[in-house]
């Protein structure tokens, strides 16, 4: 795992879900419902927590001027798989409500208090190019002001996420949003 | 902080459409359905979907909706074929041409998959959308690749919101938007979970409300910012919200969808005053009308005449966004709003002007709303 090229945290678990709760553990984490939720929601949720905390002050910004635009390949499948065992003989609820890919930023805006604009969309593979040209037109028509934008992917035991912070305002460690960069940071990931 | 930014990119127009549902293949066909208060919704029993009898609105089983070709396309593929087709269809849009880009919303696409085949590699790679999204473009002959929005019940009118926006952005001229959804035990097994279904035809907004019905059906909606269209019906604004509070309960305020429509009339530059009706999410459960007449009361529109298509085609998922537009701007053409079928006395706190009968309006604009497990909210304008 790593945070602006820097590694964090590493272990040699392949499960998604006990790697998941290493990583959970590790940085100390603290959240009751993190336990309920399918591995895309753990993973996507996980990977915002790292990249929010320390440097994302959220009260700079009115709750609803932060948004999320999300991608991958394989929408909610995974989980999809276990809560269509269930139906064989009671169906379950709580799985069944993660069999739309889009929980995972509900769960994000929860956590976070983001009540902004938001879109999950499903692709083959990362484009870059899509998403650069969806969230420039949010930030750039002052309809966000922050958004959290990437790819989130799971499916049983191979998984990927790569999440970006964009910001109106440039810090001091910022790098310009852009496709290209993108792609160098989604490809050494 | 600055507010919404007024610059504005190009109007975009609605060019042709097609909504393909158990009442009809055409939007005219079901247009005269609606205005007729025939509702598709009926009681089924069938084993292979649920032990138990269930009210929704389905396609017959033995219809073959497009005709046998080379290849088998799944049910989820021949509707949006189909839709897409007829939308097409003397439309004058050229599918080929580099600035068409095709859309695609679902919610569970091919999901119905998992009851009938066997779980492996290639399954996963057939229930896997961009696999579906891949044979429909390819058999319209679509150049760019298309974009697939799965975002819950708000994926319809998410679609269209993110087509009006890569035609604004000049990216794209023209932009074909469709949306499907299959219902099978995969999906029913899951709202019977939530206690979810009504069992009767739902009552949208109505103090009986008590729950949902499902229902199957795609539909088409092509835009375009060609000039030629300026006589057309257009997309004016839109905007998304999130309520942060419940990811299977919707806000309890409704403040997160008031803020939704407040944000989509100000992209069109528009006032409360100036939406002549509300083409309503309403689904019927308590929990959403409520929050939806919080919504409409906090943006001043309680008065405004509003319906709720529900009672008629059950929900329809990631078409229903897409299939409720299209019939509010033959509304808004022919200045006929259908009634609210299922609904006779009403249920929120908040009482809303809901539609018991084929209502004349004379306006230029309405909203539509949806709304959606996750959270997610959108509101849209359309106008003249």
């Amino acid at each position: 795992m790593t945070k602006n090229g820097i590694s964090l945290f590493d272990d040699a678990i392949t499960d998604p879900a006990v790697f998941f709760l290493s990583v959970y553990r590790h940085f100390q984490l603290n959240y009751p419902k993190y336990h309920k939720m399918d591995n895309l929601s753990k993973l996507g949720w996980l990977t915002a927590e790292i990249l929010l905390k320390d440097n994302f002050k959220e009260g700079r910004y009115k709750s609803e001027d932060i948004g999320i635009i999300l991608a991958n390949a394989s929408s909610s499948l995974d989980n999809d798989l276990k809560y269509f065992e269930t139906t064989k003989d009671t169906a379950s609820p709580s799985l069944f409500v993660y069999t739309l890919p889009n929980i995972v930023i509900g769960e994000i805006c929860i956590r976070n208090h983001f009540k902004g604009e938001h879109a999950f969309f499903v692709q083959d593979a990362f484009d870059a190019g899509f998403m650069e040209q969806q969230v420039n037109y949010l930030v750039s028509k002052n309809i966000l002001q922050a958004c959290i934008c990437g790819w989130v992917e799971l499916l049983e035991q191979e998984y990927k996420a790569v999440l970006f912070l964009v910001e109106k305002k440039k810090e001091a460690r910022s790098i310009l949003f852009s496709a290209e960069n993108m792609e160098i940071i989604f490809a050494g990931s | 902080m600055s507010g919404l930014n007024k610059i504005k990119g190009a109007d975009v127009f609605v060019v042709a459409d097609n909504v393909l549902s158990p009442l009809g293949k055409t939007t005219d066909e079901n247009f005269l359905k609606l205005g007729r208060n025939l509702s598709a919704v009926k009681q089924h029993e069938d084993p292979n979907f649920s032990s138990q009898p269930f009210f929704a609105s389905l396609f017959d089983r033995n219809e073959s909706i497009i005709k046998e070709g080379e290849y088998a396309y799944t049910k989820f593929e021949q509707l949006l074929i189909s839709s897409i087709g007829e939308a097409l269809q003397g439309s004058g849009i050229d599918v080929q041409n580099k600035k068409t880009v095709l859309i695609i919303s679902s919610t569970k696409g091919n999901i119905s998959l998992l009851e009938t085949e066997g779980n492996d590699e290639s399954l996963r790679n057939r229930i896997a959308l961009p696999a579906s999204a891949r044979l429909v473009s390819d058999y319209f002959g679509f150049v760019n690749p298309p974009v697939i929005i799965s975002n819950a019940c708000i994926s319809g009118a998410l679609a269209i919101l993110t087509g009006m926006r890569l035609l604004q952005s000049g990216q794209y001229e023209n932009a074909v938007i469709a949306g499907a959804d299959v219902i099978s035990k995969f999906i029913l097994s899951g709202f019977e979970s939530f206690n979810a279904l009504s069992p009767q035809i739902c009552k949208p907004f109505d103090c009986l409300h008590d729950g949902l019905n499902l229902g199957e059906g795609a539909a088409t909606i092509i835009l375009s910012t060609n000039k030629k269209y300026r006589q057309n019906v257009k997309v004016k604004g839109g905007a998304v919200s999130n309520d942060a509070n419940h990811i299977s309960g919707p806000s309890r305020t409704g403040e997160e969808l008031a803020s939704a429509i407040t944000k989509a009339m100000q992209d069109a530059d528009i006032s409360a005053a100036d939406i002549g009706f509300i083409s309503a999410h309403g689904t019927a459960t308590v929990y959403n009308d409520e929050m939806e007449a919080n919504a409409f009361y906090l943006t001043g529109l309680q008065n405004t005449p509003l319906n709720s298509l529900k009672g008629y085609y059950g929900h329809t998922l990631g078409a229903a966004g897409l299939i409720e537009s299209i019939i509010s701007v033959h509304s808004l053409k022919h200045g006929l709003v259908p009634a609210t079928m299922g609904f006779k006395e009403s249920g929120p706190i908040h009482p809303l002007n809901v539609t018991s009968y084929l209502l004349p309006v004379n306006t230029k604009h309405f909203l539509k709303t949806a709304s959606g497990f996750g959270g997610c909210n959108t509101a849209l304008i359309f106008g003249i």
